[in-house]
């Protein structure tokens, strides 16, 4: 028994160090900045413990209730290394806003925490503990700006739709355990016949559940209300962060105790999975704030994401992975670029500010552009690769009707992508924007733009990485 | 007499839910009402599973329960944090004057 804790470093690590940072925050005064720093370093930190105990094969700890194996080792990765990005990018912006506190970290490693133990959860308990942490540290997160009323707004929507869905979550996971006798996820898929009525309700509960936490359609409604309302550091988090959590436990869910369901939950996947990419499509067609726009954009990619997972084969839920490890970095340079559009100590936010941008602020633009070609999907940028793997690993089970619908979808929302291409380089310039970046924002903007550009030199490595996640 | 198996209790169990799941969309009135209608639905799920638990013979559901016992508890406050928050800015708390984001 003691000797499995070696393999959970990462999450004691991370928990003894949220206490360490709250008991720092408390006795020091004037600690805030300390506090961040320390955070990011520890987030480091935790990355390098993570790397270092790589488990031979895949190992099931504590009563079989947590699992690490290459997918959890991969996605664990993924969350620390966004994660210590959104810190490093969104320093400044916190400091102008005045919510430069100590909680701020704190509460990100605490959702990164929860997150760890989801994405390694392999039983329903340890699962819920750590979903609800994370949604937790996130309300508050959401209305950190509490002076605002905008934020307060956000924060109250995020709560009540994240808890109904919980609460829904929990509904199904009470009829999983009653009609299967058992919590883990193992014994649920010895035990699980599809001639219950009760456990094709339980799947649906948790589906539904599961689908508003990554905000698909029809269960999408929060995502435009609290990705506008919140600070824009947290809209990031939300945008990545949470996302790859989600998409991990929806893998680990689909396939491994309800994989014997699948042809139950497959007719649901691939709704959810075209709702929301035409949905994603059409809707941010009228939008005016770009933190609402890409919200809107996040439903469509998630939509394509549940495509590569609604085909029940190991190549789709790889591609699926190889699409929100780019979704991520492409988010990351998006928000950079908005974290550079400050004049005067204000941020602006909205698609006209952007106007003429090119003739002030050649470099910003450039990256812009980049990455807007890469999120409509065309090529040679990492966005068009993502969507290529997709297409083929649906098209290989001959879905038609999706690879159909997403190659619709693709056009339609290219039209808004390239709007903003054309406001930024052919409408009349506005006044300047401040230049006086910090290293942290230049640093991500100029990676995730050069990742997106120069994938195509070497598309084989993330490939090669993501191709020995095997889950089924 | 009639005997109570399991099925009475999972009817309970789904009333309540549904209670809650329609007291969060037809309120129009308090915010507070559906903090109590989320609390609903975690009661719900607590009759759920206790009465699986009992009639399984299986002690793992009574465990789940108190986690979410503690959980809800949590969440109650937080969200008593956020509605305190939200009505010092706006001096509301009532369901159809949250309308500041749309769009």
């Amino acid at each position: 028994m003691i000797e499995n804790l070696n393999f959970i470093y990462p999450e004691i690590f991370i928990s003894l160090s949220i206490m360490f940072l709250l008991l720092l925050g408390v006795f020091k005064k004037n600690s805030s900045g300390l506090i961040y720093n320390l955070s990011i370093i520890f987030l480091i930190f935790t990355l390098a413990l993570i790397f270092n105990y790589p488990p031979k094969s895949n190992l099931y700890l504590f009563n079989n209730t947590y699992v690490i194996d290459y997918f959890s080792i991969f996605m664990k990765i993924l969350t620390l290394c966004s994660g210590i990005f959104v810190l490093v990018v969104s320093s400044k912006y916190l400091k102008i806003f005045k919510i430069f506190q100590i909680e701020y970290s704190i509460l990100i490693l605490c959702s990164i925490l929860g997150m760890m133990v989801m994405i390694s959860s392999y039983d329903l308990i340890v699962f819920y503990v750590g979903l609800e942490l994370q949604s937790l540290s996130l309300y508050v997160l959401a209305s950190f700006n509490r002076d605002q009323t905008k934020s307060s707004e956000a924060g109250l929507k995020y709560f009540v739709l994240s808890a109904l869905s919980s609460g829904l979550l929990l509904y199904g996971c009470s009829l999983i355990y009653g009609f299967t006798g058992s919590t883990n996820f193992i014994t649920i898929s010895e035990n699980i016949y599809s001639n219950q009525v009760g456990l094709t309700f339980g799947i649906v509960f948790i589906l539904v559940g599961l689908a508003f936490k990554i905000s698909a359609v029809p269960f999408h409604m929060w995502a435009p209300d609290v990705y506008e309302g919140s600070p824009t550091s947290v809209t990031l988090f939300f945008a990545v962060v949470p996302k790859v959590a989600a998409l991990a436990i929806f893998i680990r869910f689909l396939y491994v105790p309800f994989v014997n369901m699948i042809d139950q939950w497959q007719i649901i996947i691939i709704f959810l999975s075209i709702a929301s990419m035409i949905f994603g499509a059409v809707a941010a067609i009228g939008q005016k704030n770009l933190k609402r726009l890409v919200a809107y954009s996040s439903i469509g990619h998630m939509g394509f994401v549940l495509a590569g997972l609604s085909t029940g084969v190991n190549e789709g839920i790889q591609s699926s992975i190889i699409y929100i490890s780019i979704y991520l970095v492409m988010n990351l340079g998006l928000f950079s670029c908005l974290f550079m559009m400050k004049r005067n100590d204000t941020y602006y936010e909205s698609i006209e500010d952007l106007s003429g941008l090119s003739k002030n602020h050649p470099l910003i633009s450039l990256s812009l552009l980049i990455i807007l070609f890469s999120l409509a999907g065309i090529p040679p940028m990492a966005g068009f690769f993502a969507k290529f793997y997709i297409f083929k690993a649906v098209i290989k089970e001959s879905m038609y009707f999706l690879a159909i619908t997403g190659l619709l979808s693709t056009v339609i929302s290219a039209f808004y992508y390239l709007r903003i291409i054309k406001i930024i380089y052919f409408d009349p310039e506005k006044e300047k924007y401040d230049t006086d970046y910090n290293i942290g924002l230049k640093i991500s903007l100029s990676l995730s733009t050069l990742l997106i550009l120069l994938y195509f030199v070497f598309p084989s490595m993330l490939v090669e990485i993501v191709s020995r996640i095997n889950i089924i | 007499m009639i005997d109570i198996g399991l099925g009475h209790y999972l009817t309970l169990g789904a009333i309540i839910f549904t209670i809650g799941i329609v007291g969060i969309f037809l309120n129009r009135k308090n915010i507070i009402v559906i903090l109590m209608s989320i609390e609903l639905i975690l009661l719900a799920v607590n009759i759920n599973l206790v009465s699986f638990s009992i009639f399984l013979n299986n002690l793992i559901g009574q465990v789940f329960t108190l986690f979410i016992l503690t959980v809800a508890a949590a969440e109650a406050a937080i969200g008593l944090a956020i509605i305190i928050v939200y009505y010092r800015n706006s001096g509301t708390v009532a369901v159809e004057e949250i309308n500041k984001l749309k769009g």
